[in-house]
């Protein structure tokens, strides 16, 4: 999130789109209740169900699951068509004036961008960026017309590639009412006003797609032609479904990010340290800063054995190989019986992972599998399932009972970035210990074999810092916290925050983005609880936001170039002309160093133009977002006739998706898969908890009236479902759920009719059923391999009783 | 006069059932055990086990949907037919203005379940008595609120001084209006004479499956009229049935205890 939670409550108009904010974030909903009693805010739910949160909305928009890119696209087509984009805000803070290199193109045909070619890695497409780029000026600055006229400027740029993006084509694409779609629209599009707040909130709903990345992207350009961006009420709002999720990402659980959000090396790009760091460091903007957070994490890595003469350690760090290693990638690994062993530490891919019967399949090739968990999960168990002979299964499966949240303390970064405290409730039963201990545990009895017994490169093992025992040999939370937060090598004393970190070896700090999270022993600031005095719900002195306690990045753009906020009632920072200086409710996300107008210049830091971009080359599949169908489609591509799906996603197997007009009318519903707010993820916690399965005791499938009457389909009877990912067999089963809260859609001038399903069940605990994911397919977004779980498509028929 | 009563309302329920697993968590009902049958809502019925729940409603009004949801539990009326169905006085308004049952007092007669409006009574077949809402009795009286009213997320519920409430439906009343939904209304707070719960609805009382005009079956207020009088004879008859068991089982176990020593003796 840009912004955080109680900031919701100064939105105008709040979007809430790809994510059910009142069933799945339910105090979410207290702000944006807020916001609607106090200011008369509106809130528009943009969502193929009428879910709960629609049920509270102003407006409901359905549209058909994985049409966002359209429905985007025509919003940013509405707002540049009609002129409601903040221009001074467009001119001064986004790159819109930067020309683009002549040779840019697109072809409306093939759906394609200049500079398409073959990936000989993937045998798949892929694009030279070059022609993406910004054109150069005499003096090897970027280029830009500030008259924001040239046809090679950014803003004009956009204008031409959404040109085609009209109402009336959005809503044939999509499957909604034109007067509803145009509705929503023009109410959003008002917050392009000065003094006016749109927020966009999200979930799962816009990323898990092949082109899950571009729909975040459409996001951003949206909030940046409106001027939402930086100021209170507005901002790109990515809730987080974990209470600490957000940790888990700043603390790197993908395999190409390292913490703090530092990408991995590459074996064929970054031989060694400098060369990583050369090439990495961009030339201007707050990445330039890059090397010290790099060194300080090499040296809380490895500690004294990192110094200079050894890179720092550099070498002990796994590279990337240049392939993919995300969740689809490693269960494909796992199938090839290229992966000796697993830990699923608080994951149950069994039920959570696209084509989920395969990964249950495949991870029998496994010679070992550790799940440390809460309960007996369905990976754990996966060779308890019916139809699975344990005498054919040689895998050998540890659990280690792990201790839930309240049972441990420890902090949890929330969706706004506030690192917050969790002191413990009680003590864990039975065995179980907090993940902590785990690894602590794990690791030191891991380090004495490897020093004992060597082993393939032991050095990474035998060389790690890691003394976080207290004197009686247990795990000391608060050790891991100072190394965190980083401190200085010499005297060991915490540093005051990232400022102070450096690149020779002199600090060490285990994530630059957290530092200051932890600078003072007697008062962490995590843990600071003081009612806030700002008057705009800031709670500056309340826990700890990264970066360096502020509460919505990128606020210089919350005022006008002078330094005058655009909304006086709410504002985050100004200029003083009194004193000349910056003032604020927030901590300044800019160098408060600099006058108004030359902070002005580049009040996005972190990018080396620092300009939000609505043109970006930094994404593998486009330099704007495009609309592409999903991997499973039930209709052709209306924009861009010869594409179909995003050609450079991810794909991983032959004959998976839905690809000819026979497998369409064989599998012709569109299926959607969701939570609900009665049980969390795979259903681990919440399915062996018996108030719980009370409220919502079955796996069931949402069908609108009109499909359920032509199918024969009664409410609450037991129907089957099946997709591509289960040909030929029965498919799973589920109750049905007739519901008037599904409506059939004409999309490209036929009837569609979309289904939806909730994920939570599995064979295991004290509530059991099929698993939705059995369904859905293992496709996905080229820049993240995220799956494509919210679009695919299906048959269904009734269950003979 | 009440003091204390409990805003419901349901143009912010969002339907997360918070209020309904913190009624079965604090009163330490059992889960039931139920199946999908074609509704987010459930358990179907109000029972010994279920004191509160949200009910859903569809409703499609020429291509407009619309999906209530609703607290639904013990009104705690203030003309309550269960108090006057009630043969033995179990049920009672409290200090508080709530209504309770006296489990020493209930014969399990039932009456005051069918005589409910609201449905909300349920019956505990192996204790032989009613069992509902207590409005969290004992956690008001030490100036907590409700349980179902802590767990509330969005502020659809509020416990707190009747007159600000009833000010603060009436403001909400005049916003939603303003906002284009006309049928918006108060609901609990002339119905049988004002009860402990008091809606905001944004639609007719039926579309959210309650009552839309809730009264005192004529039936129980004539079987009050015959039978009122009766009732301190009534109770005096328990009371003495009551006690006479009481002595015949204190016989009883002085008689086993005295067997017990006997045969400990003999050995």
């Amino acid at each position: 999130m840009t912004n955080h939670w109680i900031d919701y409550q100064h939105s105008d108009v709040i979007m809430a789109i790809g994510g059910n904010t009142a069933e799945n974030h339910p105090v979410s909903m207290k702000w944006i209740e807020r916001a609607r009693e106090n200011k008369g805010a509106k809130l528009i739910c943009v969502d193929p169900r009428f879910t709960r949160t629609a049920a509270v909305s102003d407006l409901h928009v359905p549209l058909r699951p994985g049409t966002n890119t359209a429905y985007l696209g025509g919003l940013i087509r509405y707002i540049l068509e009609n002129e409601l984009y903040h221009e001074e805000y467009v001119r001064s803070y986004t790159n819109a004036p930067f020309l683009i290199q002549g040779d840019f193109g697109f072809d409306a045909l093939t759906g394609l961008f200049s500079g398409i070619e073959d990936d000989p890695l993937r045998s798949a497409k892929r694009y030279d960026r070059s022609s993406w780029q910004y054109q150069k000026d005499e003096h090897g600055h970027d280029a830009a017309d500030t008259s924001m006229q040239s046809p090679d400027c950014v803003l004009q740029l956009l204008r031409k590639h959404y040109a085609d993006y009209t109402v009336d084509k959005i809503a044939e694409i999509i499957g909604c009412d034109r007067d509803v779609l145009e509705e929503s629209y023009r109410l959003f599009a008002t917050t392009g006003k000065p003094g006016k707040a749109g927020n966009i909130l999200y979930a799962m709903g816009i990323t898990q797609f092949t082109h899950g990345a571009q729909n975040v992207r459409a996001i951003g350009i949206i909030q940046s032609l409106l001027g939402n961006m930086g100021l209170a009420g507005g901002g790109v709002n990515a809730q987080r479904g974990q209470s600490n999720v957000q940790g888990a990402t700043d603390m790197a659980i993908l395999y190409h990010i390292m913490p703090g959000y530092l990408g991995t090396p590459q074996q064929a790009h970054h031989a060694s340290l400098a060369d990583y760091l050369s090439q990495e460091t961009p030339e201007a903007g707050w990445w330039t800063n890059k090397p010290k957070y790099f060194v300080s994490l090499l040296k809380a890595f490895f500690g004294r054995h990192a110094v200079e003469d050894n890179e720092f350690g550099y070498q002990w760090l796994p590279k990337l190989d240049g392939n993919d290693h995300s969740h689809i990638a490693m269960y494909k690994s796992m199938a090839e019986g290229d992966m000796e062993g697993l830990i699923c530490w608080a994951d149950n891919p069994a039920v959570s992972g696209p084509t989920a019967s395969d990964k249950r399949r495949y991870t029998a090739n496994l010679k070992w599998l550790v799940s440390v968990d809460l309960f007996e999960t369905e990976t754990a168990s996966f060779w308890k399932e019916t139809g699975k002979n344990p005498e054919d299964i040689d895998t050998e499966v540890f659990v280690l009972p792990a201790a839930a949240s309240y049972e441990r303390a420890g902090n949890k970064a929330n969706s706004g970035r506030w690192i917050q405290w969790q002191w413990k409730v009680q003590d864990a039963p039975g065995e179980c210990q907090s993940d902590l201990w785990i690894v602590n545990e794990l690791f030191k009895r891991l380090r004495d074999l490897y020093a004992e017994e060597g082993g393939t490169v032991p050095e990474p093992i035998v060389n790690m810092a890691w003394q976080y025992d207290d004197s009686g040999g247990q795990i000391d939370i608060v050790k891991v916290c100072q190394e965190i937060n980083g401190f200085h090598v010499d005297s060991g004393s915490l540093v005051e925050n990232f400022l102070a970190l450096q690149d020779d070896g002199s600090t060490a700090c285990g994530n630059w983005l957290y530092s200051g999270y932890y600078n003072d022993l007697n008062k962490p600031p995590c843990q600071r609880r003081e009612p806030e005095t700002e008057g705009i719900g800031s709670h500056l002195q309340w826990a700890y936001a990264w970066p360096l306690n502020r509460r919505i990045v990128y606020n210089r753009c919350s005022a006008d170039p002078e330094g005058k906020p655009w909304n006086p009632d709410v504002p985050q920072v100004w200029w003083d002309d009194q004193t000349w200086e910056w003032k604020g409710h927030d901590v300044p996300d800019f160098n408060t160093g600099l006058t108004p107008i030359n902070s002005s210049r580049a009040p996005f830091i972190m990018l080396p133009e620092g300009k939000a971009r609505l043109f970006s080359a930094f994404l593998s599949d486009g330099p704007l977002p495009s609309h592409y169908e999903p991997a499973d489609s039930p209709t052709a591509n209306l924009l861009y006739p010869e594409a179909s799906f995003n050609p450079i996603s991810q794909r991983f197997y032959e004959n998976h998706v839905v690809e000819t007009d026979a497998d369409r009318e064989k599998y012709p519903h569109v299926l959607t898969t969701y939570r609900v707010v009665e049980h969390y993820q795979t259903g681990i916690m919440t399915r062996n908890m018996p108030w719980l399965n009370e409220m919502m005791p079955e796996l069931f499938v949402e069908i609108d009236e009109e499909l359920a009457a032509e199918l024969g389909i009664d409410n609450g009877c037991r129907v089957a479902i099946t997709s591509k990912r289960l040909e030929n067999q029965a498919g799973i089963e589920a109750k049905a759920c007739v519901t008037q809260r599904l409506r059939p859609m004409m999309v490209n001038g036929r009837k569609v009719h979309v289904v939806g399903m909730p994920f939570h069940w599995g064979f295991m605990g004290m509530n059991k059923g099929a698993v939705a994911n059995d369904l859905t397919p293992s496709v996905g977004d080229p820049n993240t391999t995220i799956p494509e779980f919210k679009a695919s498509l299906c048959s269904i028929r009734r269950c003979d009783e | 006069m009440r003091s204390q009563i409990c805003l419901i309302d349901t143009s912010k329920c969002i339907g997360c059932r918070a209020c309904q697993s913190a009624c079965k968590q604090w009163n330490q009902l059992p889960a039931e055990s139920t199946t999908f049958q074609g509704s987010y809502e459930n358990p179907p019925y109000f029972s010994c086990m279920t004191w509160t729940k949200v009910v859903f409603r569809e409703h499609n009004d020429n291509g407009r949907t619309s999906w209530y949801m609703s607290k639904q539990g013990c009104m705690h009326c203030t003309d309550a037919a269960c108090i006057l169905a009630c043969p033995t006085g179990a049920i009672h308004h409290t200090d508080h203005e709530t209504v309770a049952i006296n489990e020493i007092k209930c014969i399990g007669c039932n009456y005051c379940a069918a005589a409910c409006a609201f449905r909300v009574i349920g019956f505990d077949r192996s204790a032989n008595f009613a069992k509902k809402c207590t409005f969290c009795y004992e956690r008001i009286r030490s100036g907590l609120k409700p349980a179902c009213t802590s767990a509330c997320p969005t502020g659809s519920l509020v416990f707190g001084e009747e007159r600000t409430i009833i000010r603060q439906a009436q403001d909400r009343i005049e916003q939603l209006r303003a906002n284009g939904r006309s049928q918006a209304r108060i609901y609990g707070l002339n119905e049988v004479q004002g009860t402990a719960m008091l809606y905001v609805l944004e639609d007719f009382p039926d579309r959210y499956g309650l009552p839309a005009d809730p009264s005192v079956p004529i039936q129980t207020r004539i079987w009050n009229a015959i039978y009122g009088p009766l009732r301190i004879a009534v109770v005096l008859a328990v009371t003495f049935s009551l006690w006479a068991n009481f002595n015949k089982n204190r016989e009883l176990d002085e008689g086993k205890a005295s067997r017990q020593d006997a045969g400990g003796g003999k050995r």
